[in-house]
């Protein structure tokens, strides 16, 4: 039993931690509210230079042409973009992008990853439909054959990174009814494709996504990304792979948020002491401390089963996702509250990091649904 | 024992209600359901309305133009305001300085100010609040000092809501720098147009103006602005928090809240079913609307204690507790029933320009209102504050 990090991935967060540090003024510029003269909706110079450090190859086995990719790389990685509050969107263009390409892609398609790991493609997942919610089967967008042509019809929901990509990877119905794991295709389609209309908007806790339309977007049938309607397995390793990112990025900002509120408590006076000299908020820093420590161990089990069998994965993944989602809630709340007003105010980098925390949850499912997937899957 | 409304109070709610449908604007309440701002003109627009109905001040006695109605009567009158998504009555000039004018004021100030506040001539704000002195409010540090017949104000007010309508501000300050914490303070009404003040704007982490810093710097306030006896400021500003505190419970609010998130729930498919049919989703909504039924009760039954003359004790700070934990558990409702529609920032939705078709009704003011109604456990004597009250009165003490 060992739980300390590899001398590789210990390099990579302090590096990363320490590039991260070094160029907080940049990250924090990018995810001020409505910032509306940032249409990517991040900072293309951090980008650049997050390629550069190795930090989204990082993110990709050796086979796919990058140096590491296990569950703990991708932690390490996404524990320091929390604790850091950035919003570059390495879950989409590297995690689910890039690994989706990479786990389906022919020789052609495949050297979109070799350009994503070196910081010059964006990608986004258009999965997610109106009425779809979290689950991961229901598509009704629909992709029909027209001689060698495809044509796709639907409608895409909250697609993050839309904007920035150069490729959208859209999921479409070949054969099946919504709600069938079979009959679900993805096609690589590029952003200024006729027949794809996005409409952007800046998202609540920093970075950009769009709604998605596709009126009878035509495609050559060599878009498709692996065989027809066979592509829900590799949608949902994708999907586990950036749960497990995301519980690790959303453990990061639990770190800041609690670190930037022990601080707190021990300056800010009121009644003539630190306010941290109050037993009752010292009780409640001490669980926000237990609860952090709930959250890490959490998501070590769901990184150290990344590579399992699909129902450990499906349970751990689940689990993990369900505490930091009650832990995270917890410490973003607490934290303004132990705070006070001045974590209300959107120039306070806690602001920020209690929406990257709270927002988390709806991404891939909130924290009923995983509860809901763990008792299906403890059942099964 | 009786849990039944008097036939004179049905009435009266009857008469609310026939009011509210004939009287308040279609897209004023439209507006206030989908969680949109309702801005300066708006709430102006509204009081306006009520005015002329002459229900406007609700709390005031009727010698000066108020309707004097008791406890049970302005519960109603709040419940259907709510219910019928009404904008909220802005409370700086009609429910926070008023009484204090009413009760402390001289004649010339009564005369003078209030006829005002009926009218929408001034717009009052608040400045109690300082960076250094939020739940200990009592250290604030803005000085007054007397020269002639003026006093020179210098300082800085924080969280003033609203301010950057206020023509008016009313303020605490201190003009004893060496008397005991809550004994130097007194309370002074300035004119936000005297030179030397500035206000800045603070916007929120939902990215909402709603909110200021007021600075001042050498402003001269003409002593006859001086409400009451200098130095006696701590007991009219107590005074207000003790008295008026009128729906502290906001019971209105969870209610419409909860109704919001029942329509967005049963519109949001969630594993094929309607979210609303969920077992888990409905059991939160279940456990907070038993805790509404209670807490509304437990509302009523101060009100009616209220409506017979007796003021309220710690009860009143037990309501601020439980109703604000009420409303933020319903805000975080409507936050998870959105769904990804949640993460958005659309924030031409929220005045009023969201195209029909991004998710589904309310979702767009979701998780704005969570995050911006985290400030309901903070503002009005924090929900530590409260708590402390209660353990004080039933444990005695140094709480």
């Amino acid at each position: 039993m060992n739980f300390d990090l590899t001398e590789e991935r210990q390099m990579l967060q302090d590096s990363l931690r320490r590039f991260l540090r070094d160029n907080q003024e940049a990250l924090r510029a990018s995810t001020r509210l409505g910032n509306a003269e940032n249409s990517l909706g991040f900072d293309a110079g951090i980008w650049t230079k997050l390629a550069e450090l190795g930090v989204i190859g990082a993110l990709f086995s050796e086979e796919e042409g990058g140096f590491a990719g296990a569950g703990f790389d991708l932690t390490t990685v996404f524990e320091e973009l929390g604790r850091a509050g950035a919003v570059e969107p390495l879950l989409d263009t590297a995690i689910l992008g890039g690994g989706l390409i990479a786990a389906l892609g022919n020789d052609a398609q495949k050297e979109l990853v070799e350009q994503v790991i070196g910081g010059e493609v964006h990608l986004a997942l258009a999965h997610g439909e109106p009425n779809s919610r979290y689950d991961l089967a229901q598509v009704e967008t629909t992709a029909k054959a027209e001689g060698d042509d495809i044509i796709l019809t639907g409608r895409k929901a909250v697609v993050i990174n839309a904007e920035a990509a150069d490729y959208l990877i859209v999921s479409a119905r070949e054969s099946g009814a919504t709600g069938d794991e079979e009959g679900i295709s993805l096609f690589l389609v590029p952003r200024d494709s006729a027949g794809l209309t996005l409409r952007g908007y800046a998202l609540l806790a920093g970075g950009r996504a769009a709604e998605v339309d596709l009126d009878g977007l035509r495609l050559s049938a060599n878009a498709r990304l692996g065989t027809s309607g066979a592509a829900y397995a590799a949608l949902k390793r994708a999907s586990n792979r950036a749960e497990v990112a995301l519980a690790a990025e959303t453990l990061g900002a639990m770190e800041a948020a609690t670190e930037m509120t022990r601080e707190y408590l021990l300056t800010r006076q009121q009644f003539g002491r630190p306010i941290g000299s109050f037993q009752a908020l010292q009780h409640r820093m001490a669980t926000l401390l237990i609860e952090l420590e709930q959250a890490r161990s959490a998501v070590i089990n769901a990184a150290g089963h990344l590579e399992t069998s699909a129902e450990e994965q499906a349970l751990q993944i689940s689990a993990a996702r369900n505490l930091v989602g009650r832990a995270g809630r917890l410490v973003a709340e607490e934290s303004i509250q132990l705070h006070g007003g001045i974590a209300m105010t959107e120039e306070y980098e806690l602001a920020h990091i209690a929406k990257r925390i709270v927002m988390a949850d709806h991404r891939f499912g909130d924290t009923d649904t995983q509860l809901e997937r763990f008792i299906d899957q403890s059942a099964a | 024992m009786d849990l039944n409304y008097s036939v004179e109070e049905q009435a009266f709610r009857a008469e609310v209600q026939e009011f509210l449908a004939q009287k308040l604007p279609k897209e004023m309440s439209e507006a206030i359901r989908l969680g949109r701002e309702l801005g300066k003109e708006g709430h102006e627009k509204w009081h306006a309305i009520l005015n002329e109905q002459g229900w406007l001040a609700p709390n005031w006695p009727q010698e000066f133009g108020g309707c004097e109605w008791n406890a049970v009567q302005r519960h109603i009158f709040e419940e259907e305001c709510c219910r019928a998504h009404a904008p909220r009555i802005v409370p700086f000039g009609l429910a926070m300085l008023a009484p204090v004018l009413q009760k402390f004021g001289s004649k010339a100030q009564q005369d003078h100010y209030l006829p005002r506040i009926l009218s929408g001539e001034d717009w009052w704000c608040q400045g109690y609040s300082e960076p250094g002195a939020g739940s200990d409010l009592a250290s604030l540090k803005t000085r007054a000092v007397r020269e002639g017949d003026h006093y020179v104000v210098n300082g800085q007010k924080t969280w003033t809501t609203l301010g950057q309508h206020a023509n008016w501000i009313f303020c605490l300050v201190r003009t004893d720098p060496d008397a005991k914490q809550q004994s130097g303070i007194s309370f002074l009404l300035i004119d936000m147009d005297t030179p030397g003040i500035e206000v800045r704007p603070i916007i929120l982490l939902d990215g909402t103006h709603e909110v200021n810093e007021v600075w001042f710097t050498d402003v001269k306030v003409p002593v006859e602005n001086l409400v009451g006896e200098e130095n006696k400021g701590w007991t009219y500003a107590k005074y207000l928090l003790t008295h008026e505190r009128t729906n502290i419970a906001g019971v209105g609010f969870s209610r419409a809240g909860l109704d919001a998130v029942k329509r967005m729930a049963s519109s949001q498919m969630h594993r094929g079913k309607p979210l609303s049919e969920n077992a888990h989703f409905a059991a939160r909504v279940a456990r907070a609307e038993i805790d509404l039924m209670a807490m509304s009760t437990t509302n009523l039954r101060i009100i009616s204690r209220a409506a017979a003359g007796q003021a309220p004790g710690v009860e009143s700070s037990m309501l601020k507790v439980k109703g604000t934990e009420i409303r933020q558990e319903i805000n975080d409702l409507a936050r998870r029933a959105a769904g990804a529609y949640a993460m958005p920032f659309v924030s031409e939705a929220l005045e009023g320009a969201n195209e029909p078709d991004m998710g589904p009704e309310g979702s767009a003011a979701a998780a704005p209102q969570y995050f911006n109604n985290r400030k309901l456990s903070i503002f009005g004597g924090s929900n530590e504050v409260q708590k402390n009250i209660i353990a004080k009165v039933k444990l005695g003490g140094g709480a």
